[in-house]
């Protein structure tokens, strides 16, 4: 008995270290973005009274609105428009199968491997020729067709109820209605999870729009914080206060969807 | 013909924008030359390689990174797991929200915040050196050896957490009477670890240690902003993507050799990737 509340008291000392390292760096970027640049570096972490000019300084030298607002339009319409275009092609793998389509998912598969470098001069060569580098769509393009979300929904899809599809089929409903009308209400959970994956790759990406974005004005906010912190001396009380500000938007839809996203992961059909 | 019709859209966007690109590349790969002035030169990309030190050092801190990485973390996310599935621990939705929260920063952001805390007199050198565990703080960013160090433990700090939630969602479709049949058997905790829990997640073990593999050949975001884009210092966290990156926008840009080195990593994910299919497939037969 007491070799094994030894055992347990041992896994929660070692789960609280983690989950103190886990979420110690939130700590220390909300503290940071009240304390001064050479506070931060000598190591404080206590709150203190800096926050106002870093804000100053932060919207000073960044057009946030502008900036916040270039982010936002990219991440959402490439979500909704990643949703719509992956689910519908794992709903269609998995329900219509035939030889052909198989051994081209297999192919897809194989292509996941393939990094985004060995892609990325052609497609800026390509961009750059059709005149549309620094523009927003350049960015999300490439992105829609996502091979791991189209996998994703079609391992979901295996556990969408077959008899729904025959019943509504039964009833006179076109294909195009049952997927409308039928499948996404029942796979909600699974579009919550794919909602925060996609949304968060989308908000976070970096080397696409680092190399296709050039102007100032049309950078998104993850582009803007790399570069303040390139600096040869980085203000880390305006870096961590933009920080605090970037990490907001994903950190909510991680709190509101989170429940979702575990039961998207595990396949759960409601 | 409605099967067609539901994968079309995803077809078309593919084959533009991977597919096209992938073939084009592959082909830029025998081209030499600067700027958008290429012609063909057979395998001389490829002997350029075996003589380019700043690739070889490429490569050997981008394998450096996946050897350390990827199972350090697995293991981790695997512990992690196992601890948080058992249904009688107190606190798991916060233990579990808590492990899991990293995956919500962006690279940039997290890569940001580590950068500040450890500055050379920052938050991680004086925690240290109150705990006695160091005499005089660590040059994380300055020193070639902790540089390298610090890039594994931020990835692993980002990453841990999301490999976790696979795992957690796998064992949560394990049946629990097997656990208690094997309980009841007087088997101990580590054997069914080892025998029962591993064998049954080995697919989602596979399927995690690929596509961290493909992260970490990939590696990127993160060494840039440590390293202000230099890959430094001395080149010593300069990633095979970030030298792709430099030679196609920073130095005098050459496509042709810069698609070569990306196909360097698609050839080793590929055999890293068939090498892990090998090892789950033996441990199946004995």
């Amino acid at each position: 008995m007491t070799f094994a509340m030894l055992r347990r008291g041992i896994v929660y000392v070692l789960l609280s270290l983690a989950a103190f390292v886990s979420v110690f760096p939130f700590y220390w970027m909300v503290v940071g973005a009240t304390n001064t640049s050479a506070e931060i570096i000598k190591g404080k972490t206590s709150l203190g009274s800096a926050l106002i000019t870093n804000a100053t300084a932060f919207f000073t030298q960044v057009d946030a609105l502008r900036i916040f607002w270039n982010s936002g339009v990219i991440a959402v319409v490439a979500t909704a428009l990643t949703l719509l275009v992956s689910s519908l092609a794992g709903y269609g793998f998995e329900m219509f199968r035939s030889r052909l389509r198989e051994k081209l998912f297999g192919f897809l598969l194989l292509l996941l491997s393939i990094p985004f470098a060995a892609m990325m001069v052609p497609l800026f060569v390509m961009f750059s020729q059709a005149k549309l580098v620094n523009t927003f769509t350049a960015v999300i393009l490439p992105t829609i067709a996502s091979i791991f979300i189209i996998f994703y929904f079609r391992q979901a899809t295996k556990a969408f109820p077959r008899e729904l599809r025959d019943a509504a089929k039964i009833d006179g409903l076109k294909e195009w209605q049952i997927f409308l009308y039928v499948y996404l209400p029942v796979m909600r959970s699974t579009y919550a999870a794919a909602t925060i994956i996609v949304f968060m790759a989308n908000w976070n990406n970096y080397l696409w729009p680092l190399v296709v974005l050039q102007t100032a004005e049309n950078k998104t906010i993850t582009l803007i914080l790399s570069g303040l912190t390139a600096a040869y001396t980085p203000d880390y009380g305006l870096i961590l206060f933009g920080t605090v500000l970037a990490t907001l938007p994903t950190l909510i839809i991680f709190f509101l969807l989170q429940r979702r996203f575990v039961e998207g992961m595990l396949g759960a059909v409601k | 013909m409605t099967g067609w019709a539901f994968i079309a859209p995803a077809l078309i966007l593919l084959g533009l924008f991977m597919i096209y690109p992938i073939v084009w590349s592959l082909w830029m790969s025998f081209q030499v030359g600067k700027g958008m002035n290429l012609s063909f030169g057979g395998f001389a990309n490829i002997l350029r390689l075996t003589k380019d030190a700043v690739f070889i050092r490429a490569l050997g801190n981008t394998f450096t990174f996946f050897i350390f990485q990827v199972p350090i973390m697995i293991v981790l996310a695997l512990l992690f797991a196992v601890a948080l599935n058992d249904a009688t621990l107190k606190f798991r939705g916060f233990f579990r929200t808590a492990i899991f929260l990293p995956c919500a920063t962006s690279l940039i952001a997290y890569s940001t915040v580590f950068k500040s805390m450890f500055a050379i007199d920052g938050v991680v050198n004086q925690t240290l050196m109150e705990l006695h565990l160091i005499t005089a703080p660590i040059s994380w960013l300055g020193d070639p050896f902790w540089a390298k160090v610090l890039i594994i433990m931020a990835i692993t700090w980002r990453w841990t957490g999301y490999n976790m939630i696979f795992y957690l969602a796998a064992m949560q479709n394990i049946d629990r009477s097997i656990y208690e049949a094997a309980r009841i058997d007087g088997v101990p905790a580590w054997a069914r670890f080892r025998y029962l829990t591993i064998p049954m997640l080995k697919p989602v073990i596979l399927f995690t240690t690929v596509i961290s593999t493909i992260g970490t050949l990939q590696l990127f975001d993160e060494v840039y902003n440590f390293s202000a884009g230099s890959g430094g210092p001395s080149d010593s966290t300069l990633t095979l993507s970030l030298y792709i990156y430099n030679l196609t926008f920073k130095f005098m840009p050459s496509f042709g050799y810069s698609a070569t080195v990306s196909w360097v990593i698609v050839v080793l994910v590929g055999i890293l990737s068939f090498l892990q299919f090998l090892v789950a497939r033996d441990r199946r037969t004995s």
